[in-house]
């Protein structure tokens, strides 16, 4: 297992590289220009030497070998130099400055060009790391909702098959399948933010919870965005878990369990749920990355600017180093998160073996 | 309620709103609490000089501040200075090339420390360094020198007479920024200037607490701001993202919001959304223009790279002015300002609608002719052939017409097709992504310089009040072409040696009424003499603040927020 798991990594580096070059390429061919924002009033002579000043003027195999250097190098060194200096866990370490470089002309310790964002003129993984929080807190809350909602659905509809509650149950996660959430969102906020409490429509992301009536505040601006997120992975996975018990509902060791005089409850909660989460936590596994994807509709609909929200506007904006440093970091979570997916299925599965 | 009664409430209200700061709305700084500003597109940094975008310039004015300012009428205004410098007192020299800014005694920056001339020397020297790419160099045009007279008083030459001479330190494009925060971002090293880029040192009634890029900035007031009673707020929130709906939304029907900008939506969406009765849509009119540009060269796709599209090769109809003519007058203005705008448009025939010293009486084209059309295209031996296209000596009128894509434009685009089609002429429609369309990338065929169509649509307008540079992009050779790599702003490819006299006379010119005379002239040359461009609609600004902000007047000829220090809660 541990020889599978390490060869898997090192096969992931490759794959890496790999998609970085096609992403880089693609950005690269893809039509647009960081200037299209800029409004006309501005002489495209001023738009030219801003474009200079963006770093556009280089050759593209350069733009890509400098920007490998900075995400690989530069910045894992900026890492390291903030956590011995100002993190808790490793503060104690003596200070690192492996992020500077000496400057010869200025007689001095400099700190290295880091990853700029065409837009903010700022290092792209601060902003990533600023954005982060709010993110996780509402898509990773309404994953989690999500599937506490959905497993119990799932089993029930699977257990009483064709019943009201099964028929019900494929309505409404058809119903979460098939509604986009640019929809379910305004509706969800003329329903409740217009017409009947003032929920909060537009999230405030520099809200601090600290006490019990800044939770209540916290609450009642996510509830929205997370009633919405949930229904689409309450239907998705509460679908899967629904298959995958119906495939072990019909199996021969289940009839053994109940000829066994196994109590009802013994037979569909221990034996069966346990053969049929195997594939499901790989599902869920293989989900997690879109959580730090972000939920880019729902995001901009009530105003949660997070991960998806900054890689949308960043495509607005044609910031390039942006979108190839956030599209790349999905990449990498989602290579990673398959590698756990399989590895998961292993452990759970003792049918399967890696070596 | 309908949006109309709505709208002229608005303009009431603010028309008295200096009256009612009489009545009693002065009283100390931070008295009112919070504001909460919400506009849907997020700001990524509050340096204008490093970024043109309006949402990066007008969050960046409550911090920041240029030493005049135009009103909501267009007129300069003192900001950080006593009197506006005139050749009448003395301020401008007699030759126009010089202006001298005297500073206003005892201001201070947000940090306490005063504000004297070596700031404002700084500040030229910042956006003219080479290498700096200062998105507001144009205002900077033409300065030799920026130099100190006194500890107050800075002298900014330029390299001719200059009849407009308020380009540098004037409007929200052109702020003040400190010295001392700012000295070591200077050329190349002004994106390593974070800390600085994101929270400027300011004479403006708001410090920056929080920026968050394309997220949210938190404010407060401004401790060392020049007047003692304001700003009415003692902090301000405001918040980026989301969409032009949510923004209205949150101001008009939940109340969330207080101030809300540039509300692009349908008339009939913001007049259902008004009802929700939280606040008030505002509106008011600048010189942002949409217009259709005439194609003068040929963007056939038969013709080499080097020649298609460039003045080499006229355009087989649209050189005919009959036919230029005959397309404006198939036009129903009032109906297209119906569908797309309401209230916040209005039909116009002129390039430079305001301010009204360059407006030119130009009403001919407001009323649709189909008929006249028809005659004239009829009279310059265009005739209909079997398919109902008019033709001459074999070519058709078969008009390419592009656009960016946007509801609005594409509604636009429908109506006038209609138009066409009643007096002869084929049209096929075309949209193209903005960010293409107004991205100036000289290896893409679809952007709006390179023109590879008969007609395109889009909208523009100038900084500020004065239309000359605007006026002179019409200039013979100053057309995008292969060999200035498509950048230029004569979009059309006009080119009239007497138009060209008249851009010199212009800029020689500085008497304001006989710079006014000019205009108009240029203007009716551009649109009702040559129909070069085909002004369509007068687009004005739609925002909203909710019922109890008062002290909002919406100015389109600069930053939005450019009087928030006056802004105040309403008593309930």
């Amino acid at each position: 297992m541990l020889t599978f798991t390490i060869r898997r990594m090192f096969t992931s580096i490759p794959t890496l590289l790999f998609i970085s070059i096609v992403i880089f390429g693609l950005l690269q061919l893809a039509p647009g220009d960081p200037m299209a924002q800029v409004p006309l009033t501005v002489p495209p002579e001023v738009k030219q030497k801003m474009r200079e000043a963006l770093g556009l003027g280089a050759p593209v195999h350069i733009q890509y070998l400098k920007w490998l250097n900075q995400f690989f190098i530069v910045e894992p060194q900026f890492l390291i130099d903030w956590m011995t200096r100002d993190s808790f866990l490793f503060g104690w370490l003596p200070d690192t400055q492996l992020s500077m470089v000496y400057d010869v002309e200025l007689e001095k310790l400099v700190p290295q060009q880091r990853n700029i964002s065409w837009q903010t003129r700022s290092p792209i993984m601060d902003i990533v790391i600023q954005r982060i929080p709010q993110t996780l807190w509402v898509v990773g809350l309404a994953y989690i909702v999500g599937i506490l909602i959905a497993l119990p659905i799932g089993i029930y509809s699977a257990y009483r098959h064709y019943s009201v509650f099964d028929q019900a149950g494929t309505f409404i996660t058809m119903v979460g399948f098939s509604i986009p959430p640019f929809f379910t969102g305004p509706l969800l906020i003329v329903i409740f933010s217009v017409a009947l409490v003032s929920l909060h429509s537009i999230y405030d992301t520099t809200h601090v919870v600290n006490d019990w009536v800044s939770f209540k505040y916290q609450l009642s601006q996510m509830i929205l965005p997370v009633m919405v997120l949930a229904l689409q992975t309450t239907a998705q996975i509460s679908r899967y878990m629904r298959a995958s018990m119906l495939d072990n509902l019909n199996q021969d060791y289940v009839r053994t369990a109940r000829a066994k005089g196994l109590k009802e409850g013994i037979v569909v909660m221990i034996h069966v749920l346990r053969n049929s989460m195997i594939p499901v936590i790989t599902v869920i596994a293989l989900g997690v990355p879109s959580i730090f994807g972000g939920a880019i509709i729902t995001e901009n609909v009530f105003g949660v600017n997070g991960i998806g929200q900054l890689l949308i506007t960043a495509l607005f904006a044609n910031d390039i180093p942006m979108v190839m440093t956030i599209t790349f970091i999905f990449a990498i979570m989602i290579v990673v998160f398959n590698l756990i997916a399989d590895v998961l299925y292993g452990v759970l599965d003792p049918r399967i073996r890696y070596d | 309620m309908k949006l109309k009664t709505l709208l002229l409430g608005a303009i009431a209200s603010t028309a008295f709103a200096p009256m009612a700061l009489a009545d009693g709305h002065e009283g100390e700084r931070g008295r009112d609490g919070e504001v909460k500003v919400i506009y849907w597109q997020a700001p990524s940094i509050l340096n204008p000089y490093l970024s043109g975008g309006t949402k990066d310039l007008e969050s960046s004015s409550l911090i920041i501040e240029p030493l005049a300012r135009f009103d909501q009428d267009g007129n300069l205004v003192p900001y950080l200075t006593d009197e506006v410098p005139t050749v009448g007192n003395g301020g401008v020299s007699e030759d126009l090339t010089s202006i001298t800014w005297k500073l206003s005694a005892g201001l201070t920056w947000s940090d306490g420390s005063p504000v004297t001339s070596a700031d404002l020397v700084f500040t030229a020297q910042y956006c003219m360094d080479p290498e700096g790419g200062c998105a507001q160099l144009s205002k900077f045009d033409g300065v030799t020198s920026v130099e100190a007279i006194d500890e107050l008083t800075a002298k900014v030459t330029f390299d001719q007479p200059k009849p407009n001479p308020y380009g540098p330190f004037v409007g929200a494009q052109s702020p003040i920024i400190q010295a001392a925060q700012f000295a070591d971002c200077l050329g190349a090293r002004a994106p390593e200037c974070t800390e600085a880029n994101f929270g400027p040192v300011g004479t403006g009634p708001f410090v920056v607490t929080n920026f968050k890029p394309n997220d949210v900035i938190q404010l407060v007031a401004n401790d060392n701001y020049r007047d003692p009673n304001k700003p009415a707020f003692a902090s301000m929130t405001f918040k980026g993202g989301g969409s032009a709906e949510a923004s209205g939304r949150a101001v008009l029907e939940t109340g969330e919001f207080d101030y809300a900008w540039n509300l692009q939506l349908a008339p009939d969406v913001i007049a259902k959304m008004a009802e929700g009765g939280k606040g008030m849509p505002i509106s008011a009119f600048g010189a942002l223009v949409e217009r259709l540009e005439m194609n003068l060269t040929n963007p056939s796709p038969d013709l080499s790279a080097e020649t298609r599209s460039t003045v080499a090769e006229p355009h087989p109809f649209l050189s005919d002015i009959n036919v230029r003519e005959a397309l404006s007058m198939a036009i129903n203005r009032q109906e297209l300002v119906d569908v797309g705008y309401g209230d916040a448009g209005r039909p116009t025939c002129n390039l430079v609608p305001a301010p009204a010293l360059y407006a030119s009486d130009n009403t001919g084209c407001l009323t649709q002719d189909i008929e006249g059309a028809n005659a004239k295209l009829e009279a310059a031996g265009w005739v209909k052939g079997a398919d109902g296209i008019r033709a001459k000596d074999g070519v058709r009128i078969s008009i390419l017409y592009q656009t960016s894509t946007n509801a609005v434009r594409q509604d636009f685009q429908a109506l006038i097709k209609d138009y066409w089609s009643q007096i002869g002429v084929e049209t096929e429609l075309r949209n193209l992504d903005g960010s293409v369309f107004f991205g100036g990338d000289p290896g893409s065929p679809d952007t709006f310089q390179k023109f590879y169509a008969d007609v395109e649509m889009y909208a523009n307008v100038f900084d500020g009040t004065d239309p000359q540079a605007y006026l002179a992009a019409y200039r013979c050779g100053n057309e995008p072409k292969p060999s200035s790599q498509w950048q230029g702003e004569n979009i059309n490819r006009f080119c009239d040696p007497a138009y060209d006299a008249m851009i010199d006379e212009l800029a020689r010119t500085g008497d304001l009424e006989k710079r006014g005379e000019l205009g108009k002239a240029m203007n009716d040359m551009l649109t009702k003499d040559s129909f070069t461009v085909v002004p369509l609609v007068d687009r004005g600004r739609v925002s909203a603040h909710s019922n109890t902000l008062g002290g909002v007047v919406l100015n389109v000829f600069d930053s939005e927020l450019w009087n928030a220090a006056e802004w105040y809660r309403t008593g309930n």
